[in-house]
Order: C-alpha cells, then sequence, then structure tokens
C-alpha cells in the first residue's frame, strides 16, 4: 500500500528515495552479497542502465571495460600477495630454513631466491616470471639443493601444481555437472511451489547443509557409502594412466560432498531470483492474458531468468574453489587444494604463493565471468533505443 | 548408465502415478482435484514414493543411522515445540508476544544458542575432567557399554592417548564459540565502524575503502586466511597462543571486508533519507548523525549479518583446525577433534557407536551454525513482511 | 437482458502478518453491456482488488472469501482454471498502472500483443500483426507499422501506455479493466492516452471499468461512478449526477477538496527587499546540467510555486538553495546577503531561516523517534531549551499543528497516519522558527482530503507566523488553491513567471498553455472541448512524450 503511495508522488527525487528505502528489505539468505548481485541483475534488465545509449558498441566497451577492471584487480591481488608474504620481519630465509641451518645454506638460498634484491624488483621479477609459467622453486626443494648444490629441474612449483591442477578441475567438473542442473531445477521448483511442504523441507534441508562444515558432509558420506554400505572408495587416490571409469568412481565421493555444499547455495539463490521475477508486473499481466501456466514460465519467465540463473551459476562455481580445499584434505584427494595445505603446513612460501594466485585468478575470473554475462543478456543493452 | 535409465523409469512411473491418481480424485467431482496441476499431481506422487521409502529403510536393519537421524530430528521438533509452548506462557507480555508468532525452526535455533551459551559459559562446571587431562584408557568406545569396548565412566569414550571425549566437546564450546564469537565482535567493530564512516562521510574516503574492500574481497576468504597464516606461523615462531591469536586476528580482518559492505549500504540506504536530510541541513554535527539519526536504524539489518558472519566465522575456525593450522593443542576444539578421530570411522562397520566420536563434535558444530541460521532467517523474513 | 457483470456481495481479505484482514466488504456490482463505470476512492480502498476480482484473479497473499462474480451468467469463482482461462485475454482483458513494468523487456511488443489472439484461436499471426497496424492507428501512435516491433524500452511511457490498450484490445474483448493508466503518467501526456482510450472504447462498444484516484478523470471515462471507501461502497450514480448532486456526505467531501481557495495577497511593494532570491543559478549533476540561469524572488509572507513536469528541475532548485547542492553558477541571497554555496559554510542561524518539508513523510521522520523527539530537535538545536521549558514548546507546536499532545506527544512515527506524519514534519520545520519553508511536493503523497487539511495548516500558519513558503508541485489545483505566485519550469529553465491571476488568465507561453489546458477540469464536456479546441491534429502534435 505504502508504494502505492510512493510510485504516484512524481518527482524524481522521490523515487530515488523509495530504492533508498527498499535496500532495507534485503533478501533472507546466507550470501547477502551474492544474491544482491542476483538482484541486481534482475533490476537491470528492468531498468537498464541509465545514460547508455550506444549501441553493440556499448556492450562491447562495457564488456572491455569489465575486462580490463578484472585484470587491474588481480595485478592489485598478486601484489597484496606478494607484498604479505614479505612482510615478514628479519631475514626470511633464516625464518624459513630455522636456526639449526648453515650460513652457507642461508645465503645460497638468499641469491638463489634473489631475497638481496629490493622489493619492486622482486616483484616485478616475479610477476614476470609468473606470467611466463615459471613460478619458482619450491623451500622444500631450495632447501635440498642448498645441500647437494643442483635443483631438480622437475621440482619447480610449477611441475609440482600442474597434474594436481588439472585434477581439481576434473573434481570441480564433476561436481558442475551434477550440482548445476540439480540445483536449479530444484530451485525453480521451490520457487513455484512456494510455502507448501516441498518448499519448507527444501528451506530446512538448505539451511542445515549451508550450516555444516564441508568435513562433517563429507565424513557422512564416508560413513554411510563407503564404511556401512561400500559402494565407493573412501580414498581418493588418483594417478595418471588411469582410466576415465576409475578416476570418475574415485572423485564421486568428494564430488558429492561438494555438490551438497553448492546445491543448497545455489537452489536458495535460484529460487529467490525465480520469485523475485513471478513477482514481477508482467508476469501477472501474461496470467491475466489468459496464458496458460507452462507458457506464462517458459515464454514470460525464463528469458529473463537465465540471466539471474547463470550468474547464480557463475557465483557458486566460485564457492567452489574455497569449497575444494578441505573436501580434497579429507579424501586425501591429489588436487591443489591439499597440496596448498600442506605448503602451509611446511611453510613453503613460494608454492603457497602460487596457489594463492591460482585461486583468486578463478575466483575472480568466474565473477567477472557472471558480471559480464548478465550485461550481455540484457535485452536493454542488446536492442538499444 | 544403467542408474540413469532407472531413474529415468521412476520418475515416469511417479508421473504416471500422479496422472492417475488425479483422474482417480476426478471422479470425485472436487474442485480440487478438478483445478489440480499435472505437476502438483507429481508432488504428491514423489512425497508418497518418499513416505513409502522412509518407512521401508526404517525396517531395515543396517539402517541404523537412518533410525538415529529420524530419532534425533523428532526429538528436536519434540524439544523445540515444548521451548516455545514454554515461552509463550511464561515470561513478561513482550516476550511472549515473540514467541506467538515464531515458527518452530527459530524456536530451536534460540533453544541451541542457549544451551550452547551455558554450556560454554559453565563449562569448568559441567565437564567430568579437564580438557587435557590424560586418563590412561585409550581408545575406549563410545556408549559406555563394557561389552562392545566401553566404559561407562567415559559415556562418550576416549581418544588415541585417553582424553575423555565429553570433557573435550564441553570444552569444546568454550574455546571455539568463544574464539568464533571475539573474532566477528572484533570484525563487527572494525567493518561496521569504517562502513558506516564511509557511508556518512562519503567522497574521497569511501573510494578509498571501497576499491581497498574490493580487493581484499576478490581473494577468496579461507585462502588469504590460510596465506596470512602461514607468514603468521613463520611470525610467531612456534608459540602456538600466539598463533591462535594471530588466527582470530587475520579471520577478523579478512570478515570485516564483508561486514563493511554491508554497513555501508545499509548506511547510505538510510543517508539518502530525507531525516538525515534534514538533520544535516539543520547543521548537526557527525556524531549526532551517526549515533541518534543512523546507528538506531542500522541496527536490524546489522543484527541479522551479526548472526550470519558468526556462522561464517565459526565455520572457517573450525575448517582452519580441522586443517591443523588454526585452533592449537592443548585447547579442545571442535575442529581439531574431527581431525583427530577421523579414522575412527572406519571401524563403524563393526560397531556403530564408534562413528559416533568423530561426528559429534562435527555434529556439535553444524548444529549451531543450523540453529543461529534458523534465527537470523527468522529474523529477515519478519524484517521483509513489515516493510512490504 | 442480464448484464455483462454481476458482482454480489463481494468479500476479499488480505494476509499480513500471518492473519487475513478484510480488503473488500461485501460490494456490489453491475456492468451492463457497453457501458463505462468509474470506480474511485483513496488509496488502500480496494479498487484495485476489486478490478482483479472481477477477472476472477486474486494476487498472492489475497484471497476472495465470499460473494459471487458472475460475468455473462458464468460464475467466475466457481468455475475451473481452465474455464476462466479461456475468458481472460479473449473476453475480459486488463490494462494494468505501469505499462513500462507490465510489458515482458524480452519480447518485441508486437509479439506480446499478437499472443492473446493467436493463443486463443481467433486469428493466426499474420491477421493479429495486421490488425495491431489498425489499432495502433486508431490509437494515433506514431508509425504505427513498425512500432510494434520495438522492445518496451524503446518506446516511451504515454505511447506504451497506448500500446497496451492496443493489445487489450487485441480480441475485441467484452470488458476492459483500466486500472489507473494513467497515474504515473505527466499531466500533458495524460490527455492523449485518456482520449485514445475513450474514442477506442467509444468505438469497439467495449464495457469497461476505468479504476482511478481523480476525480476529474473519471468524470471524463465514465458513464456512471462508483465511490469506495475502506473496502466498502459509499455511492453509486451517474456521473453528471454524482458530479452535481452527491448524496453523500464522503463524496461531498472528495468533492469539496477542489473547493479549497485562497484570495491572493496584494502584490509586494516595489522597492522591498525579497526574502530570498535566486539569481541565475546553473546547476548540474555530473556532465548533466539540470538547471539553466534559474532567477525568482520570494517576497515575504508570501506563497510562490514552482511548476513543472517530472525532470524539469524543480527539486533540483530546492537543493541549490538550501546548500545540498551547489551551484555551478550564480547565487542565491536571503534577505540581501549571498548565502554561502554549500550547507556546510552556512552558520547556524543562516540554516535556521530556512526549513523544508518533505513529500513522503515516512522518509521525511526517523522511524526510531517519538514525535516529541522529532519536533524537539530543533528547539534544543537552536534555542537550547532543555527540560520543563522544551516541553512546553514542543506542546504549543503541536498544538499548532492541531496533534494533540497528550495523546502524539510518544509515538513513533510507524503508529501515524499519513497526515498525521506530514503534519509533524511541518512542525519540526516550525520548531526552528524560519522565515522561509520550502516545501517539496508536500501533499502528492497524500489522499485529497488529507492533502487540503494540510494546505489550510500551512494557509493558517503563514497568517499567524508570517511564514513565507517555496511550493514545489506538478499540481495546478495545488497552485490554484495556495499560490500567490507561479514560476514554471520546463528542463531546467524558468519559462514563466508572474502574479497567480495573471497567471492563469492567456495569454501565456505555449508551455504553460499546454500544461494548463491539460490539467483535467471536474465537467464531463472538458475532455470533449479541449480536443475541440486542439484538434485531433493538434494532439498528434503534442504528442511529443519525453520518457
Amino acid at each position: 500500500m505504502r508504494w502505492a503511495a510512493a510510485m504516484r508522488g512524481r518527482s524524481s527525487a522521490a523515487r530515488r528515495k523509495v530504492k533508498a528505502a527498499r535496500l532495507y528489505s534485503y533478501p533472507h539468505i546466507a550470501n547477502l552479497k551474492a544474491i544482491k548481485r542476483v538482484r541486481k541483475c534482475t533490476v537491470l534488465a528492468r531498468s537498464g542502465h541509465r545514460g547508455v545509449s550506444g549501441g553493440l558498441g556499448s556492450v562491447i566497451r562495457i564488456v572491455l571495460q569489465r575486462l580490463g577492471f578484472g585484470l587491474l584487480t588481480l595485478l592489485i591481488v598478486s601484489m597484496v600477495i606478494f607484498g604479505a608474504v614479505n612482510l615478514l620481519p628479519g631475514d626470511f630465509a633464516q625464518a624459513v630454513l630455522g636456526q639449526s641451518a648453515t650460513p652457507e645454506a642461508v645465503a645460497a638460498i638468499r641469491t638463489q631466491l634473489g631475497l638481496d634484491q629490493p622489493l619492486p624488483i622482486r616483484y616485478v621479477a616475479w610477476l614476470r616470471d609468473a606470467a611466463r609459467g615459471d613460478l619458482g622453486v619450491s623451500f622444500a626443494q631450495a632447501n635440498f639443493a642448498s645441500f647437494t648444490g643442483r635443483v631438480d629441474p622437475s621440482a619447480t612449483v610449477l611441475a609440482q601444481i600442474a597434474p594436481r591442477f588439472a585434477n581439481t578441475m576434473f573434481l570441480a567438473g564433476v561436481t558442475a555437472v551434477i550440482a548445476v542442473p540439480l540445483a536449479v531445477g530444484l530451485g525453480i521448483l521451490a520457487a513455484l511451489w512456494r510455502d507448501t511442504a516441498f518448499d519448507k523441507g527444501a528451506n530446512i534441508a538448505t539451511l542445515s547443509s549451508i550450516s555444516s562444515p564441508e568435513f562433517f558432509l563429507a565424513y557422512i558420506l564416508i560413513l554411510l557409502l563407503a564404511v556401512v554400505n561400500p559402494v565407493l572408495p573412501s580414498l581418493s587416490n588418483i594417478f595418471p594412466g588411469m582410466s576415465f571409469g576409475e578416476r570418475l568412481e574415485r572423485t564421486l565421493l568428494p564430488a558429492l560432498t561438494l555438490t551438497l555444499v553448492v546445491t543448497a547455495h545455489m537452489m536458495r539463490m535460484t529460487r529467490a531470483a525465480i520469485l523475485n521475477l513471478m513477482a514481477q508486473p508482467y508476469i501477472e499481466m501474461a496470467r491475466l492474458k489468459g496464458m496458460r501456466p507452462f507458457r506464462v514460465i517458459w515464454r514470460h519467465a525464463l528469458p529473463n531468468a537465465l540471466a539471474p540463473i547463470v550468474n547464480v551459476v557463475a557465483l557458486n562455481l566460485a564457492y567452489l574453489v574455497t569449497g575444494v580445499v578441505v573436501v580434497e584434505v579429507v579424501f586425501v584427494y591429489p588436487g591443489i587444494g591439499q597440496l596448498f595445505v600442506d605448503s602451509v603446513k611446511l611453510r613453503d612460501i613460494p608454492v603457497v604463493q602460487a596457489c594463492c594466485l591460482i585461486f583468486a585468478a578463478a575466483y575472480i575470473l568466474l565473477n567477472l565471468t557472471a558480471d559480464i554475462l548478465s550485461i550481455v543478456s540484457n535485452p536493454r543493452l542488446r536492442h538499444p533505443k | 548408465m544403467s542408474v540413469w535409465l532407472w531413474i529415468v523409469a521412476v520418475l515416469a512411473a511417479l508421473l504416471g502415478l500422479g496422472w492417475a491418481g488425479r483422474a482417480l480424485g476426478r471422479l470425485s467431482g472436487r474442485r480440487r482435484f478438478r483445478d489440480m496441476s499435472l505437476a502438483e499431481a507429481f508432488g504428491w506422487a514423489l512425497a508418497l514414493a518418499a513416505l513409502l521409502g522412509a518407512a521401508w529403510l526404517w525396517t531395515r536393519p543396517g539402517a541404523v543411522y537412518f533410525r538415529w537421524a529420524l530419532i534425533g530430528f523428532a526429538i528436536s521438533a519434540v524439544a523445540a515445540f515444548v521451548f516455545r509452548l514454554l515461552g509463550r506462557h511464561l515470561g513478561p507480555e513482550r516476550l511472549r508476544k515473540q514467541f506467538r508468532k515464531m515458527p518452530l525452526t527459530a524456536a530451536f535455533g534460540i533453544l541451541v544458542i542457549i544451551i550452547y551459551a551455558v554450556v560454554a559459559i559453565f563449562a569448568g562446571w559441567i565437564a567430568p575432567h579437564g580438557q587435557e587431562a590424560v586418563l590412561g584408557a585409550a581408545n575406549v568406545v563410545p556408549g559406555g557399554d563394557p561389552a562392545m569396548g566401553g566404559d561407562p565412566a567415559f559415556p562418550l569414550g576416549t581418544d588415541r592417548i585417553g582424553r575423555d571425549i565429553l570433557s573435550r566437546l564441553i570444552y569444546g564450546a568454550q574455546n571455539t564459540v568463544g574464539l568464533a564469537f571475539a573474532t566477528t565482535l572484533l570484525a563487527f567493530f572494525l567493518g561496521g565502524t569504517l562502513g558506516l564512516l564511509a557511508a556518512v562521510v562519503g567522497g574521497w574516503l569511501d573510494q578509498l575503502l571501497s576499491r581497498g574492500v574490493d580487493v581484499l574481497m576478490a581473494i577468496p576468504s579461507l585462502i588469504f586466511a590460510l596465506l596470512l597464516l602461514t607468514i603468521a606461523s613463520v611470525w610467531a615462531e612456534g608459540a602456538r597462543g600466539w598463533l591462535t591469536f594471530y588466527m582470530v586476528v587475520i579471520i577478523a580482518v579478512i570478515d570485516s571486508t564483508r561486514v563493511f559492505r554491508l554497513a555501508r549500504s545499509v548506511g547510505i540506504g538510510i543517508v539518502v533519507m530525507d531525516y538525515v536530510e534534514a538533520a544535516k541541513l539543520r547543521g548537526e554535527g557527525m556524531g549526532h548523525l551517526v549515533f541518534r539519526e543512523i546507528l538506531p536504524n542500522a541496527m536490524a539489518p546489522l543484527l541479522a549479518e551479526f548472526g550470519l558472519r558468526f556462522c561464517f566465522v565459526f565455520l572457517t575456525i573450525a575448517s582452519l583446525s580441522f586443517l591443523g593450522v588454526g585452533i592449537q593443542p592443548p585447547l579442545a576444539d571442535w575442529g581439531t577433534m574431527v581431525r583427530d578421530l577421523a579414522q575412527f570411522i572406519n571401524f563403524a562397520a563393526f560397531a556403530p557407536m564408534v562413528a559416533l566420536a568423530p561426528l559429534l563434535p562435527a555434529l556439535a558444530i553444524a548444529l549451531l551454525t543450523v540453529g543461529v541460521n534458523f534465527v537470523v532467517d527468522w529474523m529477515l523474513h519478519r524484517a521483509s513482511g513489515l516493510k512490504s | 437482458m442480464t448484464p455483462l457483470l454481476e458482482i454480489r456481495d463481494l468479500w476479499i481479505e488480505g494476509r499480513s502478518d500471518e492473519e487475513w484482514h478484510p480488503i473488500v466488504e461485501g460490494v456490489d456490482l453491475t456492468l451492463g453491456r457497453g457501458e463505462v463505470l468509474g470506480l474511485i476512492g483513496e488509496s488502500g480502498a480496494g479498487k484495485s482488488t476489486l478490478g482483479l476480482a472481477a477477472m476472477g484473479y486474486a494476487r498472492d497473499g489475497v484471497r476472495i472469501s465470499g460473494g459471487s462474480v458472475r460475468f455473462d451468467g458464468m460464475d467466475l469463482l466457481r468455475a475451473s482454471t481452465e474455464q476462466k482461462r479461456s475468458l481472460l485475454g479473449r473476453r475480459i482483458a486488463y490494462v494494468a498502472q505501469s505499462a513500462a513494468a507490465s510489458f515482458n523487456p524480452a519480447h518485441k511488443l508486437i509479439d506480446q500483443h499478437v499472443e492473446a489472439p493467436v493463443r486463443h484461436g481467433i486469428r493466426d499471426r499474420g491477421e493479429s500483426v495486421a490488425d495491431a497496424v489498425e489499432l495502433y492507428e486508431k490509437l494515433r501512435l506514431p508509425d504505427p507499422d513498425r512500432i510494434g516491433f520495438r522492445y518496451p524500452h524503446q518506446v516511451s511511457g504515454g505511447q506504451l501506455q497506448r500500446m497496451m490498450t492496443a493489445m487489450a484490445m487485441s480480441c475485441r474483448p467484452d470488458l476492459i479493466i483500466f486500472d489507473e493508466p494513467t497515474t504515473a503518467l505527466d499531466v500533458t501526456t495524460q490527455i492523449e492516452v485518456l482520449a485514445a482510450i475513450r474514442d477506442i472504447v467509444d468505438q469497439f462498444g467495449t464495457s469497461a471499468i476505468y479504476i482511478t484516484h481523480d476525480l476529474a478523470v473519471v468524470a471524463q471515462m465514465a458513464d456512471r461512478i462508483k465511490v469506495l471507501l475502506s473496502g466498502r461502497e459509499v455511492e453509486t450514480a451517474p456521473t453528471r449526477e454524482m458530479l452535481t448532486h452527491p448524496r453523500e456526505e464522503y463524496t461531498k467531501s472528495l468533492w469539496a477538496v477542489r473547493g479549497f481557495h485562497r484570495p491572493e495577497k496584494p502584490a509586494p511593494a516595489p522597492g522591498d527587499t525579497p526574502i530570498l532570491s535566486v539569481e541565475g543559478v546553473t546547476a548540474a549533476y555530473g556532465r548533466q546540467t539540470v538547471l539553466e540561469e534559474i532567477s525568482f524572488d520570494i517576497h515575504p509572507g508570501r506563497t510562490v510555486a514552482v511548476v513543472g513536469e517530472s525532470g524539469s528541475g524543480k527539486s533540483t532548485t530546492a537543493r541549490v538553495i538550501t546548500g545540498l547542492l551547489p551551484p555551478r553558477s550564480g547565487t542565491v541571497r536571503f534577505e540581501g546577503e549571498a548565502l554561502p554555496a554549500g550547507y556546510r559554510q552556512r552558520g547556524k542561524d543562516q540554516l535556521r531561516q530556512i526549513q523544508m518539508i518533505y513529500q513522503m513523510a515516512d522518509t521525511a521522520l526517523n522511524p526510531r523517534q517519538s514525535v516529541a523527539q522529532i519536533i524537539g530537535r530543533p528547539v534544543r538545536f537552536y534555542r537550547g531549551l532543555r527540560g520543563r521549558a522544551l516541553r512546553a514548546r514542543v506542546d504549543e507546536l503541536m498544538e499548532q499543528i492541531e496533534l494533540d499532545p497528550a495523546t502524539f506527544r510518544d509515538r513513533l512515527p510507524g503508529e501515524l497516519s499519513g497526515g498525521q506524519k506530514q503534519r509533524v514534519g511541518i512542525a519540526r520545520a516550525l520548531a526552528a522558527e524560519p522565515r522561509l519553508i520550502i516545501c517539496d511536493e508536500v501533499t502528492s503523497a497524500l489522499d485529497q482530503i488529507v492533502a487540503e487539511g494540510i494546505l489550510r495548516l500551512l494557509a493558517r500558519l503563514q497568517d499567524e507566523l508570517g511564514l513565507s513558503y517555496m511550493f514545489i508541485t506538478h499540481d495546478l489545483a495545488t497552485v490554484k488553491a495556495i499560490a500567490d505566485e507561479v514560476v514554471v519550469m520546463q528542463s531546467g529553465r524558468v519559462i514563466e513567471q508572474g502574479a497567480k491571476t495573471a497567471m492563469f488568465t492567456p495569454p501565456h507561453h505555449p508551455y504553460t498553455d499546454l500544461l494548463l489546458s491539460s490539467v483535467p477540469e471536474m465537467d464531463p464536456d472538458w475532455l470533449d472541448r479541449l480536443l475541440a479546441e486542439r484538434g485531433v491534429e493538434g494532439l498528434g502534435e503534442a504528442a511529443t512524450d519525453r520518457m
């Protein structure tokens, strides 16, 4: 009622305030920021970018702008990661090798890692090498080399990370293939069957799933599917030369764990996005034109739902990046997450740096994709005046 | 592939069942059946199948955990119901009014939070043993049944080096929850202050802080926390107390970026309100603006966010501890306990009780976050209901 | 012959706070074939809910709990969904308030237009498109052959509203529900839409229910008028009879609102210093210039109305005067003295002299402060009163705005009605003891009777306290009621200014003329007269809708 009165007021100032007042009624969901983005993208589809008037050119311009911004963010993030490591007081090499290291070993590491150079030069060199794929030599190896006097070429950080990265991508891929259709389907159902027993049950189930730590879900799955009913292996020892089927079987349990977590998030966000959409006046208009429920959804809701759903999917894949670490440790899955945790414990800083950079890059990339897709799918931008 | 075929076949059968059921119902001429869509009929068929499946599973001898889960669920529901009933009839009128409109989930959440708070505060009195006490008997099976390898003195058994699991669980409430609470408070103090400040002052300060937060938020939080903890561990040089302290600060700083975002957007939503404009035009100072005009109106969303943040921080700390870089021994904490007791799970096929040892601390974590989430969900739902 | 639509003893409930509250309580309604029924009432009277119920439709959170809705002999409340669906769009159509939101942004307009006839099997797509073009032509839309192949966001608001009417007509329904179709439009655009709707309804002999809160509009459109008040019918009568001889007290009071008229005060002496003068102000948001070379004066004790449509820069002018938006060039003088551009640079006393009253009383009062706190703060801040003296002053102010201190002192804004909130806003401005009050659309969010009460209060306060008002509004009826001088603005410029009587007598600037003549009058023949004056061609010219 109040909004009706509000919208009757015509001054632009009033509209501005109405918008401001709406900020209060933010959706109730764990991932606030993400859902806001989803909201924004449905709102965007409705109101369009103000002041954007160019043609396809303007879409390209905005996309390029976002890409540039993403690259800039990545650059600054790399600075933060590099800078954070170099915040360490005292002698870095000494700290790593411990008090018992010989002065020669310390000196060897210092020159080898270029620790005697000033900070900005080291950063540029690190970035240049990283861009070329050279992520340096791990401390564990450097330490070893300082005694033997030679560096094993297969022991570079890159050589350590590359196969594990592939494994992690495989795990994430399997998860996505299971989780995305499941979550989007269930989310749409929950929205269409709002306030039914199904919706309420789904609400409790997803909230519980989101609230549980990943390792809890992992151990429950192990208990049920590996110990009590031994259908899947509880350890995911994957090695090169395995057949695809075997690989898939050993990846299934960690993938299922991740699916539980990600599906819950994705489903809640999909539901919120669809509900927001179904409350639009043009949906009511379609119903009042006597269209069948299926047509209302297929023809009127879905084209507009695509942008928010794609956004939800991309955001949740970005979330996988974090979830993967714990799950890999539980299942001893030889992915980048496990390497990361091991290196953290060993204080192997070059490896930690590299893993961190890779995780951040994946995260930024997926968020960027979400952003760009929601721009590209906006009809106001695709069909300018 | 045959699995997929099976799934498709079952779904098709259910669809047929729904269709047939609806057709049958239409014979009765009820409006309900006449206007029922096929999707709804399918939903009913699905529900029926799920119910039958559950009943069948209940009778199976192997489905111990399923029965436990159902019993646990039923006990929680009854406890929440009784708690809500008590709340509706005891206490001052204002409180009773709150309870009257409360969904069962929220009542459950509040009950859980109260129990945890009591356990955490009085851990020293409740726990039968000390958290570090090594009591001799190692690897005692939970359940207290001597025939199964249990011991009535240790109802939940002991761990590999003979510490009482029940006592460690109770102390874990104090350590894990307490640290998470402190971390969230710190994050709120940092993020909330800066966020509201950015909203009120605006201009370059807002730009500077917002861009900085954007960059920090571009790194996934658990990854960033792990990176910083590596550095902190070099810094702490093995002093475990310091490492725990660094962990609190690191997570608080990382999480304060999220709080900043929310506080800023809530703040900006309030700053554009006419009453704030009126106060500005009156010539009011910054103190009045923030504490009298903005903060009272920002309280509700910030409180809800506090609940969500707490869950997030709590899970992060638990995960870090589980990975072995969070709360350091000898402090008992749930994440570390799960990791230490994990291999017990492999003996569950012989004695179902054994699996409880690693699952209980994990369940303790999940229960609290579920409870807080339920309460926050209710608060937000209520807030959005009032606005529309 | 049976009437087309017959509603008997209809009860509708809405859910809020987990409880059901009645929205419509036992309303009867009969609509003959070819008849247009006007449904009027204030916000919350249940008009829209009733309109939708006439289609057998209830929104989420609303349920029809009793009564019957018979359309052409069929009871819509007992019909199956399938039966209802075949009626909707085909025999009963709906035109919504906001065309921009009710067209699907993802599809071309023509595709949305032909959906109903094609899906209901009336015409195939080719015929439907040809028919659409014909309808667009009838509704005097520019470029009827091609306008349908645009997307909704590529067409202006007034045109969209006509295209929605065309869409409703696509199946030649027996009944169309118009739900406030012109409320979101500017007055000058409103005329074209009204004329187009009326013509096409006449032409096809369609029955219609026309829902609006604007009496003058409904007088042009309807054969009969039904007045609703909080879900109940007040009275129903043929339009002319209703306008000339309203029976019920409530209806009379609705009609009387337009009667409030305040005599213009004598012109100020030529040598007088104006209390406020705006001199050559140009202002911009970023790169976009919103005000260009604005100049006008406000003399003590007088009311200057600043009039214009949305986007004309009225509210921006207020922001420049209060110092929220420092101008790019030009000065604002208070009693001859130049004010610093930004409010932060102004002294406490300078700030005190100019106060504001806002449009949206909801956002103008801090929801966490009591009435006494809200009114008391300026008293404390500017005059330093405390304790008993403060309380006495607050009570005095509350009596001035006709709110009983004992009852309202401790209430929060959420516990007040819209009009009461606006009164508290006025009291807060008065508490500073200003010389000039800027009223920004203070009555446009209020129902008419309440609005009139506020206008009377403002007029009385002006007489008692010698205040000056700058009155920002888009509503010319308000201008006629209260202004001494008028400033007409259009796209950031002052088009014309002068004393009220002079402004309301020709000759005018062409834009002022358009603006003035577009304000609907309480006369069923007004639209016919106006259209005759302008000629249908002239209307096409006026169709330079701005977005």
